[in-house]
């Protein structure tokens, strides 16, 4: 069996999951297997999503202790899901949660580990996947070699395609004991929007925008567009009042959105590091000789105060919304 | 309470990746090698908890006679002492094993690392190391509070913050704006040199994973200037946006 962590939010199955469980359903095709999707926690209500992007299998480990968060207990639960179930492949998508939970799944169940994939293949019974280093300036390939292989899907890279799956039910044992360590609470900024990382339309400025106040406009903008604000190292340290996830970088988040909107950012090779994943890049920059437009799907040159708000206007003209 | 600070070392930022002759690996010709950015925070709070609550500070590497630079920056800087793990292994759970073959020999209370080690980005030695070891983990920490035996932390995850709170011993594992890391001081760098690291041959198994190729990405296609006045170039945008790349 080919198994897929998946998260839910608000009692929906997340799209990382979905594009996970997508990426899994191909290798499952590929190699003659089984597709299972495992959730966790106090109520996996809205599991049964899961069927939808071809899951011939719903595994639930559900109970009240697993209400919070807990990597041990989580890790725990996987791994005994991967060993009740033999699976030989074991995928989620590289979220917060699954960057916590996988690896530590991984050292338990003596399973090589390939972090943040963005492509995935079967090549003699063994999972391949294919991952950016050294923050994108290579590309590299890394095969398996231990009997369960674990990766985590880089977000909005993966498909979600529906296909439909028999989605059979199955519950599986809790884990028990004591947690070594477990979500208290979570202190929600509660905007309602994506996460950078999950996000299709990324506006994006830099120490251009001169001071905090003016990311304003990029969020008008954003609103216009679907989509969330982000932001250059730069900015991030100016002491503007943004707060350090909004990073895009080498040291900040790794995006691929389908449109990145780069404003007032230079392009400095640890910026693009960050986001030369994205489908279509457009730079705004009053420098035409800034090394953003050599990046740039379309390049603006010009006065980012004069441009962002005319953006904004077209935008609301004609109605746009990314899908 | 004794504290440890694992260190990796990678190519700095700012270096323009080469390939290899073997197709697998880096050229590591010009490139100038660092502490990778992430641990930098770790090692800061590690110094921090030292001075606040008194702790003994111990830096490991694992990797070949070059990353003693690192070992010997975190000594400049305020560690107590330093271990080389000699191996030239890169697949993370090979390398979780030998440190945490280490650690466990040692006795820690409190264990820093950085949430990815720039270069490999697989952000997964801290968490392994804590099932490894049996212990607590929290990734992708801004902020750090140590009870008695007891650890509370926040860490960024998508749209907001998660509070984890557990027992000691823990893997923590650093993200950029939980502190500012300092720098050595001439004192610093002069005691350092006369502090000896320690070398231990590390016990790194292999057979989980190895890259088998590696190679540039692709190149993006070339894109254009679009002319005119702001409105103008608003509305070139859009229709460039809708027909030819059917964003909307
Ligand atoms: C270890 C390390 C890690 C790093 N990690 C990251 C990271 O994760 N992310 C990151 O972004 N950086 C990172 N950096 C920093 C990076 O090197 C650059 O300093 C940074 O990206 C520059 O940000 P910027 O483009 O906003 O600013 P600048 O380079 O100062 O560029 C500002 C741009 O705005 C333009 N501009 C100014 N006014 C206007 C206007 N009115 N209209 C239009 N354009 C205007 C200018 O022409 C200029 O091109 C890192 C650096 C190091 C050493
Ligand atoms: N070779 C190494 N020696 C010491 N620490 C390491 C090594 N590799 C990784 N680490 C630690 O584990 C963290 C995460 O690395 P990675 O899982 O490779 O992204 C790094 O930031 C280091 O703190």
């Amino acid at each position: 069996m080919i198994l897929v962590f998946c998260e839910l939010k608000d009692g929906k199955l997340r799209k990382s999951s979905a594009e996970a469980l997508s990426a899994g359903r191909r290798l499952a095709d590929a190699s003659g297997k089984q597709l299972g999707a495992l959730f966790v926690g106090a109520s996996v209500a809205g599991s049964g999503d899961a069927a939808k992007y071809g899951a011939d299998a719903i595994l639930t480990c559900e109970a009240a202790p697993l209400a919070s968060y807990s990597s041990d207990a989580f890790a725990m639960a996987i791994a005994d899901a991967v060993k009740a179930k033999g699976a030989t492949v074991l995928l989620g998508a590289a979220t917060a949660m699954g960057k916590d939970a996988l690896p530590r799944a991984a050292a338990r169940l003596g399973a090589g580990y390939a972090g943040d994939v963005t492509d995935l293949s079967m090549a003699d019974g063994k999972l391949v996947a294919v991952r950016p280093v050294y923050a994108g300036k290579a590309i590299a390939t890394t095969a398996f070699a231990s009997g369960i292989q674990v990766a985590t899907t880089r977000p909005n890279v993966f498909e979600a395609v529906e296909k439909a799956g028999a989605g059979a039910v199955e519950a599986l044992p809790a884990p028990a004991g004591d947690f070594k360590a477990i979500v208290k609470e979570i202190l929600a900024k509660g905007t309602g929007k994506p996460d950078l990382t999950e996000a299709n339309v990324i506006v994006s400025g830099g120490r251009g925008m001169k001071n905090g106040e003016n990311f304003a406009i990029l969020e008008e903008l954003a609103d216009a567009l679907g989509g969330v604000v982000g932001a250059s190292r730069a900015a991030v340290d100016a002491g503007w009042g943004l707060s350090h996830d909004m990073q895009v970088g080498q040291t900040g988040k790794v995006v691929s959105p389908t449109l990145y909107i780069a404003c007032g950012i230079s392009g400095a090779i640890q910026h693009i590091a960050g986001m030369s994943g994205s489908k279509y890049i457009v730079a705004i920059n009053k420098d035409p000789e800034a090394p953003i437009f050599k990046l740039a799907s379309y390049g603006i040159v010009g006065d980012l105060f004069e441009v962002v708000p005319e953006l904004t206007k077209a935008a609301k003209a004609l109605g746009i919304g990314a899908h | 309470m004794k504290i440890l600070v694992a260190l990796k070392q990678v190519p700095d930022t700012e270096t323009k990746i080469k390939l290899g002759a073997d197709g697998k690996s880096i050229d590591p010709t010009d490139v100038k090698w660092i502490t990778s950015p992430y641990d930098e925070y770790a090692l800061e709070e590690a110094l921090r908890l030292k001075e606040s609550k008194g702790a003994e500070v111990t830096v490991v590497s694992l990797g070949g006679d070059s990353v003693k630079d690192v070992l010997r920056n975190a000594l400049a800087l305020g560690a107590d002492s330093a271990v080389l793990l000699k191996s030239d292994a890169t697949d993370p759970l090979s390398i979780a094993t030998a440190l945490a073959a280490f650690a466990k020999e040692k006795g820690f209370d409190l264990i820093l690392a950085g949430n990815k080690g720039m270069g490999g980005d697989n952000s997964s030695v801290g968490p392994m190391l804590a099932e490894l070891l049996g212990i607590a983990q929290a990734n992708v920490v801004m902020k750090l509070e140590i009870g008695e035996g007891t650890f509370r932390a926040e860490r960024e995850v998508e749209g907001g913050t998660e509070v984890v709170e557990g027992s000691l011993p823990a893997v923590i594992t650093a993200q950029k704006g939980l502190n500012e890391p300092r720098y050595a001081s001439l004192k610093g760098i002069m005691g350092a040199k006369k502090k000896t690291i320690e070398e231990v041959e590390a016990t790194a198994p292999a057979g989980f994973t190895t890259v088998a190729g590696m190679v540039m990405p692709p190149a993006r296609a070339e894109g254009r200037k679009l002319d005119g006045d702001p409105a103008q170039q608003a509305a070139a945008l859009f229709a460039a946006l809708k027909d030819e790349a059917k964003v909307f």
